[in-house]
């Protein structure tokens, strides 16, 4: 317990010294560096995974071909496909890609899922009371798949957060620079120091979705879907 | 690209141990995840106070990115394989306890009871009814985790662990495209390989299934 009592005590000392707050090695910026990684990767990875979902799920065809190919593209190694996206053209366009890679099969999965799992007879209703194909969607099927969308989304997000550590080791920004420069220098409080930052990142994405989950499920579904 | 298949037919040896190695690392943790899940998902059946908070303890641990979770592991268990393999085992909770515990909860009410009449006491309705009906969406976890696996154990090579990733480390150090592509593409064989191995065991485990799809 020592052990841990100094590892805490490490990296509170090294989050609160001032020299880690400002210029280009500072929190702040490696903080937004991360951000913006992960949030451009999550924005095209919800693009994708959201559209083809809805489609797939809608139309119900195509189903089995895209819970394959999003089972596939999880097995894609992140850190391989950064590696060697960047050995091609070294920029941070590669590393996004691999980022959407690896965030699109969760959201992809749970839309297509949220969307099967829906009540037949309630699609079935919508269209009864004069529903348009395009109103079953959105007014009925979504709204009641959306917990488990959400879900999708929140796994892919957090993911995302913790896999954008990975652009580091390449050479770009964000917090993982911490970890990667702490690791070559065998700094282990620089370590802890970025893992926490990573963490509490991570965390706050939990909340989010969390808060997010309250504001937009329809109360009347809260109950049913699973409690995570 | 250009891939230099000659390095390959020279390298199958070595590239074979490695996805050896590679396997064992990412499918070890998994093994170890789903005798820690069972247990867990069962009690947290049992005792529904439990699974909120261990929910919430897989899902931070989760959150930690590989790299470093390796990394604070050294301090306590040097650099071994273990290092690797504990962090593993930890992510693979956060998609097994919550498959278990669906798993448990998709048998309906009407099949306990029947087992119940029959006579099964606790423990037999758990291994002979619970259990197997539970087969698929545990299964279904275990695919995830296991594929998540193979591709996660690629970042151990960053502190020495062996397997695949040593040769994308290698092919980027060397800026040679040939050892990254075979490394990454035999990750996602062996991703592939290992999945279509677990739908065969879900087939063997639940013949039902398969009956009931032939009479409709």
């Amino acid at each position: 317990m020592n052990d841990l009592w100094n590892q805490i005590d490490l990296s509170w000392t090294w989050l609160t010294a001032s020299s880690q707050w400002h210029g280009e090695d500072g929190i702040p910026h490696r903080l937004l560096q991360h951000l913006y990684y992960s949030g451009v990767a999550l924005l095209f990875a919800a693009l994708i995974g959201l559209a083809l979902g809805l489609l797939v799920g809608h139309t119900g065809r195509g189903g089995f071909l895209a819970i394959s190919v999003a089972n596939i593209a999880r097995a894609i190694p992140t850190f391989g496909l950064v590696l060697f996206i960047v050995v091609i053209e070294y920029s941070i366009t590669p590393v996004l890609i691999a980022l959407v890679a690896l965030a699109v099969p969760p959201i992809l999965v749970n839309t297509f899922e949220g969307l099967r799992g829906v009540d037949p007879d309630a699609k079935d209703a919508a269209r009864g009371v004069g529903m348009s194909e395009w109103e079953v969607l959105w007014r009925a099927e979504v709204p009641m798949a959306l917990p488990l969308i959400l879900l999708g989304l929140r796994t892919s997000a957090i993911q995302v957060v913790a896999t954008a550590t990975i652009a580091a080791y390449p050479g770009f920004g964000g917090l993982g620079r911490y970890i990667i420069d702490g690791l070559a220098r065998n700094d282990y409080q620089l370590v802890v120091g970025g893992t926490v930052l990573v963490v509490l990142l991570a965390v706050l994405v939990q909340l989010i979705f969390a808060a997010l989950r309250r504001l937009v499920v329809s109360p009347g579904l809260l109950g049913s879907a699973r409690s995570s | 690209m250009d891939i230099d298949w000659g390095w390959i037919g020279d390298h199958t040896d070595t590239l074979t141990d490695h996805a050896l190695v590679h396997l064992r690392l990412a499918l070890l943790p998994v093994l170890f995840g789903l005798l820690i899940s069972l247990p867990l998902g069962i009690l947290c059946r049992r005792w529904g106070w439990l699974y909120p908070p261990l929910l919430t303890a897989s899902n931070v641990f989760y959150a930690i990115p590989s790299l470093a979770l390796f990394m604070i592991f050294i301090q306590y268990t040097g650099l071994e394989a273990a290092t690797v393999m504990i962090p593993l085992t930890l992510y693979s909770l956060s998609v097994l306890i919550p498959n278990v515990v669906d798993g448990l909860a998709s048998v309906s009410e009407p099949v306990r009871q029947a087992a119940t009449a029959m006579g099964f006491g606790t423990l037999r309705r758990l291994l002979r009814v619970e259990l197997p009906i539970a087969v698929p969406i545990v299964i279904a976890g275990v695919r995830v985790a296991a594929v998540s696996s193979i591709s996660l154990v690629a970042v151990g090579q960053l502190i020495g662990q062996g397997g695949l990733g040593y040769d994308i480390i290698r092919g980027y150090q060397l800026q040679f495209q040939t050892q990254i592509i075979a490394a990454s593409v035999l990750i996602v064989a062996l991703a592939l390989v290992t999945d279509a191995i677990l739908v065969t065991v879900q087939r063997l485990l639940t013949p039902w299934a398969r009956a009931r799809g032939r009479a409709s």
